[in-house]
Parts: structure tokens; sequence; C-alpha cells
């Protein structure tokens, strides 16, 4: 009967088996890996095998100086990001509570959201170079208006009947906001901004592929140049694990900001 | 003339017309009543006869659409911390331990933090959670989530404590602990409350007066005067006295439950 559980749907298993199955597709994955490239079926130029990946990154960050392009690479994700979560974040707060900020800035912003920062790279090299500012600029462009309108949604979403018991408490109108709106979002909110540090770490590799002297993109762009697979898979594998670092850091954040959400969160 | 100075609550000719995109539904249609002071008044009717929308109206987070309604002779137009309300739903604030949530009204007006506590201690041990002051909603019952809703509201001295069908989502046997617990607390404010309910027994048990409001439009039916003893326990619910109101409320409701029963909604 046990063995069944594990097929019962929404039925919880022991940590345990949950941590050893996923180590289990990491090793699946490095043993497809292994098999494909030690036997020869993928010659090495397309995709190396994966102790020569890793010799690779030993030599990348010895020789290559690896560090500073991956602090080149943090800097325009992290000022991108911040620059977009500062105006997104009160924006999208004032487009879920209020129908007039809805109505000035809904529709632009969904309209802007369909044209590809990628496609505005020409436009940003021309006004502004190809120096940082071009790079962060695509950051900005590629994670602001999804923002905004993400935590228009989660502001939202927030009960009425919160906001009339508020009211029947003596709360005005402006005291909503501060006393009601901003806590019960907020949980919200940096889920948002933890999902949005993704999407910004995508345009990261797409801003740093053009007219970039520095960072993980670069070296990728490089790398491809001299056919060094081995240095595109390191640059690839980098930027997930700084990804999933930041992902935990989130939720670890998240954790300790709401205790009031119960463990784990949503 | 006497009753219309003393009155606490006058509802004059309440209507409340929501405009739909296809139709127009008349939830309220010209009701009109008056609520003493210290009066508790339970409002009972079938699902969808307006009854909340008298509640609403009065808190002032819907105005009515045509009729006035009054609070120690002055008309209500929005809603203010003179009025207190519980809702059905649960809307304890999340993000705000037991005690945070009593004193929430209070921190809204600015009172000192010896003040607030004061007021909250008192609650707290008057709703019996005592040792859950620091517990956040999500790990109290449901019965405990709303005996903090009615101690949030009361923390607040409110004039008129607007009750929407508090205790319809609690079990049977909770209920019946909350009702007696309600009159307790109330037994030492005497707030005059107005309390909505399907639940015939619960409008007997706890109402001094009590109003049948009919089927959709809303009109109140009847006016029946409870003659009970003040001090109530479980126990009144038994007696012949109690057996006789209640057969009297039912046989009103009963048709109205029908003639709701057929309508769409």
């Amino acid at each position: 009967m046990v063995k069944c559980k594990l097929l019962t749907p929404k039925a919880d298993i022991p940590a345990s088996v949950y941590v050893a199955l996923s180590a289990l597709t990491f090793a699946l994955f490095a043993a497809i890996w292994s098999a494909l490239t030690y036997s020869d079926l993928i010659p090495p130029m397309f995709l190396p095998p994966p102790d020569k990946v890793v010799k690779d990154g030993a030599l990348l960050f010895s020789e290559f100086d690896l560090m500073s392009d991956i602090w080149a690479s943090v800097f325009r994700v992290t000022v991108g990001f911040l620059l977009a979560a500062v105006i997104a974040v009160p924006l999208g707060i004032m487009m879920g509570s209020l129908k007039v900020c809805e109505a000035l800035a809904e529709p632009m912003l969904s309209f802007i959201r369909y044209m590809p920062a990628s496609a505005f790279i020409p436009l940003f090299i021309l006004w502004l170079g190809i120096g940082e500012s071009e790079k962060i600029a695509v950051i900005f462009f590629g994670t602001f208006f999804p923002l905004a309108l993400m935590i228009m949604d989660v502001t939202k979403n927030v009960a009425h009947d919160l906001i009339d018991t508020a009211y029947t408490l003596g709360v005005s109108r402006w005291g909503v906001f501060r006393r009601i709106i901003l806590p019960a979002s907020m949980p919200g909110i940096v889920d948002t901004l933890r999902i949005a540090f993704g999407w910004a770490w995508t345009y990261l590799v797409v801003a740093e592929i053009v007219a970039a002297g520095s960072g993980l993109g670069f070296m990728i762009m490089q790398a491809q140049r001299f056919l060094k697979t081995g240095n595109i898979i390191v640059g690839i594998i980098i930027i997930g694990v700084i990804g999933i670092m930041i992902d935990i850091v989130f939720k670890w954040l998240y954790a300790r900001m709401f205790p009031w959400m119960g463990k784990g969160g949503r | 003339m006497t009753e219309m100075t003393q009155a606490k609550v006058i509802i004059d000719g309440v209507s409340k017309i929501f405009t739909g995109k296809e139709r127009q539904v008349t939830a309220l249609a010209e009701a009109s009543f008056t609520v003493a002071p210290s009066e508790f008044v339970t409002i009972l009717g079938p699902s969808g006869c307006g009854k909340s929308t008298i509640l609403k109206i009065l808190a002032g987070l819907e105005e009515p659409t045509s009729g006035r309604v009054l609070l120690d002779g002055r008309e209500i137009t929005g809603p203010g911390s003179d009025r207190g309300m519980v809702f059905q739903t649960y809307t304890l604030f999340p993000w705000l331990s037991v005690r945070e949530n009593i004193e929430f009204g209070l921190d809204v007006a600015g009172k000192s933090k010896q003040e607030r506590k004061d007021v909250s201690d008192h609650y707290i041990e008057k709703i019996g959670l005592k040792g859950f002051e620091t517990f956040f909603p999500r790990d109290l019952s449901g019965g405990m989530k709303q005996r903090v809703a009615i101690a949030r509201a009361l923390a607040n001295d409110p004039e008129v404590l607007l009750m929407d069908e508090p205790f319809g989502a609690l079990d049977a046997q909770t209920r019946t602990v909350m009702q007696e617990l309600l009159l307790t607390v109330w037994d030492e404010s005497h707030k005059t409350i107005l309390f909505v309910t399907h639940d015939v027994d619960e409008a007997v048990f706890l109402g001094d007066t009590i109003y049948v409001m009919t089927a959709r439009p809303g009109r109140i039916k009847a006016k029946i005067a409870v003659d009970l003893p003040n001090q109530r326990t479980f126990d009144l619910k038994l007696t012949d006295n109690f057996m006789c109101i209640k057969k009297e409320v039912m046989g009103l409701i009963r048709e109205e439950a029908w003639k709701a029963a057929n309508t769409n909604t």
C-alpha cells in the first residue's frame, strides 16, 4: 500500500524520497550527457564531455578572469532590475487600486509589453551608445512592463471584504492603501519580484550578445567565435547557478518577511 | 413621535436597486423600521432578500437608491467607526496577530499603547482567547476567528454593531457556543445590535425583536417581539415558550423561502 501512495494524486511523499528523486533527475542528466559524449556519438566540438567542461571552467576562472565577467553581468542585471522595480511596484499598486490609474497606464503598458526588448537594441544603441546604460536599458525594458502589470494583478486580488472591514473600523481612503492594500499585497509583490529577476537574467544575455566588451553574455559570444563549446556551456551553467541562488535568497526573504503566510509560502 | 426621537437607528423607506448589464434587480423595496438604543434586532429572511444590503447601507458601504438611514438622528453618508461590522467571511487581517487585530481600530484612532493594551486585554479575556494573543489568523479555528472579529468591532466602542451572518460559516455546535458568547459580551456593553441571519433558531435565541423579510424584492413582512427572559442560555431553546415563537416565525419564513427558491437569482 505504501508504494501506491507515491502515485496518489496530490498525496504527500516523505522528504527523503523527494530529495532522492530530484537528485535522480540530475544524475540521469549527467549520465545521458556522459553516454553521448564519451561514446563519441556527439563530437566534442558540438558537445564536450563533462570533465572537459569542468576543466574549461577552471581555466576560465584562473586564466581569463571569469570573475570580472560575472561581476559585470550581476551589476547590470541588478541595476536594471532595481530601476524597473522601483518604478513598477508603486505604479502597479496604483493601477491595481485606482481605476483612474489603470485607465491611464494599463492599455499603454500592455501594448508596449508585446514589443520585444531585443528589437529595441538598435534604438538604444543609437540613443545611449554601447556603454553600460544601453545594457541596463535593455534589461529595464524587458522587465518593467510585465512586472508593472503583474503587480497590478496582485493588488487587484486584495479581498474587498478586508477593505470594507477597514472602513468600518475608521480607516480613511488614504489609510486603506497603507494599512490594507500594501500589507495584503506585499507577499505577492515579493514573489513577483522573484520571478521578474529571472526575466532580468534572460534579457542580460540578449543585451550582452550585442556590442558588449565584458560580461557572461559577451564571454559566451567570444567562445562561440573561437569554437570553445566548453566555455559556452560553463557560461550557461553559471547563469543558471546564480539564478537559482537568487531564487533561494528571495524564498528565504519571503519566509522571513511573512511569517503569517505559513511555512513555504504559497 | 416619541419613537422617532428615541430611536437609535431609523431606516426610512429605503430601497436599493442594483443595475446590471441586462436587468435591474430590486434588492430592497421601501424597507422601514426603527431600532431602540440597546435593542438586539435580528433580521431574518430567505437568501437574496436584501437583508445584508440593509447592513451595508447602514455601514455606509452602499448608498440607498432612495430613502434615508439615520443614526442618532443624523443621516448616514459614509462609513465610520461609530458603526462596527462583523462579516460572514473571515475578515481578520492575516498579517496582524490576534492582539493587533483587536487593537486595529484603536490604532487608527491614534490611541496610546497602554490604552490599546488595556482594551485588548479585556476583550481577549472576554472571548476566551488568553494565550492566543500572538497567534496569526491562519492558526485559529473558524469560531476563534469570528470571536476575534467581534472583539475587534467592539474594541472600537461603536454606537451600533452590525452583524452579517457572522456564524453562517461555522458548524452547528460552534454556532451555539458563539451565540451564548455573543450574549455574554452583549450583556456587558448593551450595544445596539442589528444581526442578520437565515437561521430561525438563531434569530429567536438572540433577538429582542425579529424582523422577517419577504423574498426579493425585500420588504419587512413582520415584526415579532421576542418575549423571552433577558438572561438566555442554550437550554432556553428547548422550552415551550421558545418553540412557540419559533413556530410562528417558521410559518412566516417558510412561505418566503418557497418564493425565493422558485425565483432564479
